[in-house]
């Protein structure tokens, strides 16, 4: 982190200075009424709806969630990619947000993740140091809904050279930490997050809150602040776009088509459950029934 | 010491030091792609106790593990874990390095990549050689499995992925006696910056749905709590874990860790009971990996049956106590 941005230290308790908290979000295609242009086996992105990342959003409701509790957070979010994801933005401005980024460049295009990081934790230090503060708290979905890869929070974290923590379900604050509940594939795991920090969120028991009319209005006439190449000073020109790249798409393809399968019909409906009943135990596919198991 | 032409697999390990299904299953591939390489197989173990991953290591086929064992390893800690791993692939620069795509290893894997400064690909569901670069091509679903990219890594060494857990089955074990390296790491125990508070285990059963061999899952269908409870009663008769679609986790009918598709666990089990799932988009992308699926739906039309291998149009409180019936008394001999 640049030695020339003051390290404010948080203040949960309301005085002094407030807490400040980045969402990073990502407009995505929704993902079912994706299609496949046949004859080129790439997406037909035309006509599809964009949405903002699911998870993205239920990082947002957190942030808002710690600001119901302390009103002096303050909520930006930032995203990269086309001008038209400034729809996203102004959606998240309408629930709780009280700054936008757009960080938005064709030399950014062909970015694969690492590229990605890259660009969007050089675009944090910008924005930082434009407003002479750091983040105290970095959120972010756990993935997106298109790439599915999950790399963006931990990369950006490590970038930052920010402690992390993946699958948040829940986060209050305690002190001068973050308590987050994390998903592990067994159970769940609480973790206290020093500040500053970056929490990626899975997908927890609640939804992103509407917007009110009044903010959904207010959104309308706020200001996104749009980052290009050219703000991002020192940027290695090496390591973002296509060329930038570690990775590669060598080629892309839509996955062979299952067909539908034997549908037992026979009536009564015991006669063809017997029929099921036989056939997984012939090919082996239910093996120990309890209470034959050995 | 130099770049190698190596393919390292990490293996995770549970608590008690015995390693994870995926790392030991991720050795069979990584033996078959190790070798167009020119380079050894090698497992890497970090745990608070590293015997039982050593043994299974070399059991299923690794030429060499290289361990780092210690008390700050006993419980997975980003930091902890991205330090030691950075140590081992700057001291012996291996070719290539997969991980399991568990939660942990979804946590591990981008953060090392970001500090090694390589690329690496998520989630892949199958691994191939690419002849004509000499590097792996890794091959994962986006799109909510809609499309499949395959994707390489030329120029960046180590080559990374994450593997869904499942995707491969484990070699046969062989007697061989693999070599092992215990390195010394001395971890800053200050570059551990987030404490674990506590540790919450599902308290019923495992919900392990990632690595399960035969999975159940209820859907809209089952209608709530009591449902799920014929659900339950009927995997646990046949050893399967119990999975759930989105929708009978939004209302609240079990918890989000059961649940399987989109927002939920990707999962490939030898063996997918579908009841009462209409089969949505989100909910296909998240199984449709298993096997054989079976779907059991009121609704002939639903979305389920065009991608189940066996179906029965029927209503699941009818049909599920019948088949748990009619599997005891066939399994009877």
């Amino acid at each position: 982190m640049s030695s020339t941005i003051p390290m404010t230290s948080p203040a949960p308790d309301g005085g002094g200075t407030c807490l400040n908290i980045l969402v990073l979000v990502k407009q995505v295609p929704n993902t079912q009424a994706i299609k496949i242009d046949p004859e080129t086996n790439t997406l037909i992105r035309d006509g599809v709806e964009s949405i903002l990342n699911p998870y993205d959003s239920y990082a947002l409701e957190a942030a808002t969630r710690l600001k119901d509790k302390l009103a002096s957070i303050k909520i930006s979010v930032l995203t990269m990619g086309p001008a038209r994801a400034d729809v996203v933005l102004r959606e998240c401005m309408a629930i709780s947000a009280d700054a936008a980024y757009l960080v938005t460049d064709r030399r950014f295009g062909g970015s694969d993740t690492l590229a990605t990081s890259y660009i969007l934790s050089q675009a944090i230090r910008f924005v930082q140091a434009q407003e002479g503060r750091r983040f105290d708290l970095i959120f972010c979905g756990k993935q997106a809904i298109d790439g599915d890869t999950g790399q963006v929070g931990p990369q950006v974290a490590e970038l930052l050279d920010l402690p992390q923590v993946t699958s948040g379900l829940a986060c209050e604050l305690a002190g001068d930490e973050l308590l987050v509940v994390r998903e592990m594939d067994d159970g769940t795991e609480k973790l206290a997050l020093p500040l500053p920090g970056l929490v990626t969120f899975t997908k927890p028991n609640y939804s992103l809150r509407p917007p009110s009319a009044r903010r959904k209005l207010a959104a309308k006439k706020l200001d996104i602040t749009t980052i290009s190449a050219d703000d991002l000073e020192g940027i290695d020109r090496g390591r973002i776009g296509l060329k930038g790249s570690p990775t590669r798409v060598r080629k892309a393809y839509v996955p062979p088509a299952k067909t539908g399968g034997v549908i037992f019909s026979a009536q009564p409906i015991e006669e063809s459950v017997r029929q099921l009943a036989q056939l997984l135990v012939d090919r082996d596919l239910v093996v120990n029934v309890e209470g034959d198991a050995p | 010491m130099t770049a190698t032409n190596d393919l390292w697999v990490f293996l995770e390990t549970h608590p008690d030091g015995t390693p994870k299904s995926v790392g030991l299953e991720l050795l069979n591939p990584g033996k078959r792609l190790a070798e167009p390489q020119g380079g050894k197989l090698v497992a890497v173990v970090i745990a608070a106790e590293v015997s039982a991953a050593t043994e299974a290591a070399s059991r299923y086929g690794a030429d060499l593990v290289i361990t780092i064992e210690g008390p700050a390893y006993a419980h997975y800690t980003t930091e902890a874990y991205a330090s030691a791993l950075t140590y081992l692939v700057r001291k012996y620069q291996p070719a290539t390095m997969m991980i399991g795509a568990t939660g942990n290893g979804r946590d591990l894997a981008p953060r090392l990549s970001a500090r090694l400064q390589t690329g690496l690909t998520a989630d892949c569901t199958q691994l191939d050689f690419d002849v004509a670069s000499g590097v792996i091509a890794w091959t994962r679903p986006a799109f909510g499995g809609n499309l499949m990219a395959t994707i390489l890594c030329a120029e960046h060494r180590p080559q990374m992925g994450t593997v869904r857990p499942g995707v491969f089955k484990k070699s046969e074990p062989v007697g061989v006696r693999a070599e092992v390296i215990a390195e010394n790491f001395d971890l800053d125990l200050s570059a551990i910056r987030t404490r674990v508070v506590e540790v919450t285990k599902e308290v019923s059963v495992e919900v392990n749905l990632e690595t399960a061999d035969i999975i159940v899952t209820g859907g809209r269908g089952v209608g709530g709590a009591a449902g799920f409870a014929l659900v339950s009663r009927f995997a646990a008769s046949i050893g399967g874990v119990v999975g759930a679609s989105r929708a009978a986790v939004e209302a609240g009918w079990i918890p989000h860790a059961h649940q399987v598709g989109q927002t939920g666990k990707s999962v490939s089990p030898r063996v997918y009971i579908a009841c009462g799932v209409s089969g949505a988009i989100q909910h296909v992308a998240g199984m449709s990996a298993s096997d054989t699926i079976i779907a059991i739906n009121k609704d002939p039309q639903a979305q389920i049956f065009t991608i189940a291998d066996y179906g029965i149009v029927g209503d699941l409180f009818e049909v599920l106590p019948i088949l748990e019936e009619e599997l005891r008394r066939l399994g009877r001999p």
